[in-house]
């Protein structure tokens, strides 16, 4: 009797596949194709946007690039690209590397503030099959992209002196907060926690706090909370399973969505994206290894699975439902057999491997 | 061991069949500000179904609101503010609304559907995990054409005692209808789209019809295609409903073919549809087959929610807000799996208000 369930068991393990959606009527045009700006970058940025490229081509998804070469050493995002996004509306891209040193600003923060991308949104979760030390974690963070230390506003004051700005405003806090909240409400997601260091920086995070504060009062359905960032950090590696959505000012945002991504799986692994009023840009959620490097480059053994959930949530956000859960559903069959896993998953599989097991996997 | 096997086997059956949240959602900026939705309760149970899903609206939070008609089918018109509240709201949700016979009134429903250019009709029949059909793996998406054919309403006397009626179908209306079937499947990961038609005795109108289809169907080479007449449908749904996948029919056909296939998926208490074009949507319970109900059923209050709740899910994805969506149609499916709460039709004995507290109790 025990080893004739074992089938049964293993059929309803199956069904994690979830059935179609029965309750699906699109408006009449809704199936054609859009355009996507797509920024393959540096390093191993086009091996996994050439990744996305082809599972959407074996998809037959609605949707077609224009390719633009876009460099983390160049001066300024160029102005056809920008262009292009401002038409498209969405972008996909992947890391562009951001120099050390004076007189170069990073390229990816340009982006955001040029295209007003106020809020970026990394998803922090287990994979089925992919082992860690945490089970159950399932975090959002949300993250204001556009102002906080990040200002780009730093001088020297006297030689060997030198101030940078942190600018934290009522406006961007406030549609950050709402951000978030939003994205609870819409998500069936029960808290959230507003991350910040205001025993510290009183007046600026204690205004982040006050907007996030303001905004969590029309929510009365959803709890809030609130902690200090480095008790935070500890929190995350201890008992990841209290958060759900965090809220977060810019530089804490960067440290916790690494920090989350680490514990749930690795970045490699992890979708996120930048979001405006009126544009979108899809990448890697946590920053840490986007660009990799020039081994996993030559060797041709990046993850792709991060920028391919990435492009799932690129393809619900323009509403083609069915085709994100086709490849969000492939990639975890892929994940969840084992067999083909990059270097970063405990396998050895090269970027070509992988993505030809997805493709194999889309049904 | 094989007892200590049952609660696990019960715990995936119920728990894993509930989807887990999308790990790959972001919504834009000011999406979740409530929209407003005309409702028209309608005729018979009407009222009764559309005040279940009012409920279950507000126990959700969802971020809709309601701008309620009086609407009857015995009205000799739509009245002009609700088909203003429809024009600005572009979302409307209907209970059924009666159509006399006899001559004089034309079908409000159909009136509505020409006045908004609600050129498809979409039904869903599917078998509910939990309803004991004699049918399994039913899937069906029934598109119909909605706005010409046999429903052109032109019929004149020509002499007394001999009646023509004029059935009307366009190259215009055959190739929307077509595109929409084929956008559908291919937007949904569906693999084959059957039109069903009588070409062998009207040549010329379902012949155009056809010849529609099969033009749009090169277009898409992923997606198959097929032809069927349509006595022939109606048998092969009867015996081997699992063959069909997306069909697209001519006004009257789709009628037929939709309210064959909810009845043998489960009955049209629980199949949720709509109707769309190009600027508007209405939603209602899918298949016609009783959606007023009968005094007896209005009296006991004993009408089945489910298919307009459905159908609101149905609306809440229209309307992009798939979470509140996923949660309705996972309470819906929790209570029918359960089988405590169930009107008549699905073989108990619950009042509509003891499904719509079940459904409520059910939401996560």
């Amino acid at each position: 009797m025990a080893r004739r369930s074992l089938p049964l068991l293993k059929h309803l393990l199956s069904r994690r596949i979830p059935a179609r959606s029965v309750t699906y009527m699109h408006r009449p045009g809704d199936g054609s194709p859009r355009p996507v700006t797509l920024i393959p970058g540096d390093g191993i940025g086009p091996m996994v946007t050439g990744a996305v490229e082809q599972v959407m081509e074996a998809m037959h998804a609605p949707v077609y690039f224009e390719k633009f070469e876009v460099h983390g050493n160049m001066k300024a995002v160029p102005p056809e690209v920008l262009d292009s996004i401002r038409k498209n509306k969405v972008c996909l891209k992947g890391g562009l590397v951001t120099p050390m040193g004076g007189g170069v600003s990073s390229l990816n923060v340009q982006l955001r503030k040029e295209l007003d991308l106020y809020a970026s949104l990394v998803n922090c979760f287990n994979l089925p099959g992919l082992p860690t030390r945490h089970d159950n974690v399932d975090i959002v963070v949300i993250r204001e992209n556009t102002e906080g230390e990040y200002s780009g506003l730093e001088h020297e004051v006297v030689p060997g002196v030198v101030e940078s700005l942190k600018v934290i405003t009522k406006f961007c806090s406030e549609r950050i907060a709402k951000y978030a909240f939003e994205y609870a409400y819409l998500n069936n997601r029960k808290k959230v926690t507003a991350v910040h260091k205001a025993n510290i920086m009183k007046l600026a995070d204690g205004l982040f706090l006050e907007s996030c504060r303001e905004v969590a009062t029309k929510y009365p359905g959803i709890k809030y909370n609130e902690i200090i960032v480095d008790n935070c950090c500890m929190q995350l590696v201890s008992k990841p399973e209290q958060f759900d959505v965090m809220v977060t000012p810019n530089l804490y945002g960067n440290l916790v969505a690494n920090t989350a991504a680490g514990i749930a799986g690795g970045t490699g692994v992890m979708p996120g994206g930048n979001v405006g009023a009126e544009h979108a840009v899809f990448e890697q959620g946590a920053s840490a290894g986007n660009v990799g490097s020039d081994k996993i480059r030559e060797q041709k053994k990046a993850n792709p699975v991060a920028l391919l959930l990435s492009s799932a949530m690129m393809l619900r956000h323009l509403q083609f439902p069915a085709f994100a859960d086709r490849l969000e559903t492939a990639v975890e069959k892929v994940i969840l057999e084992g067999k083909c896993r990059t270097k970063d998953l405990g396998g050895t599989s090269t970027t070509q491997e992988v993505v030809d097991a997805v493709i194999d996997a889309l049904d």
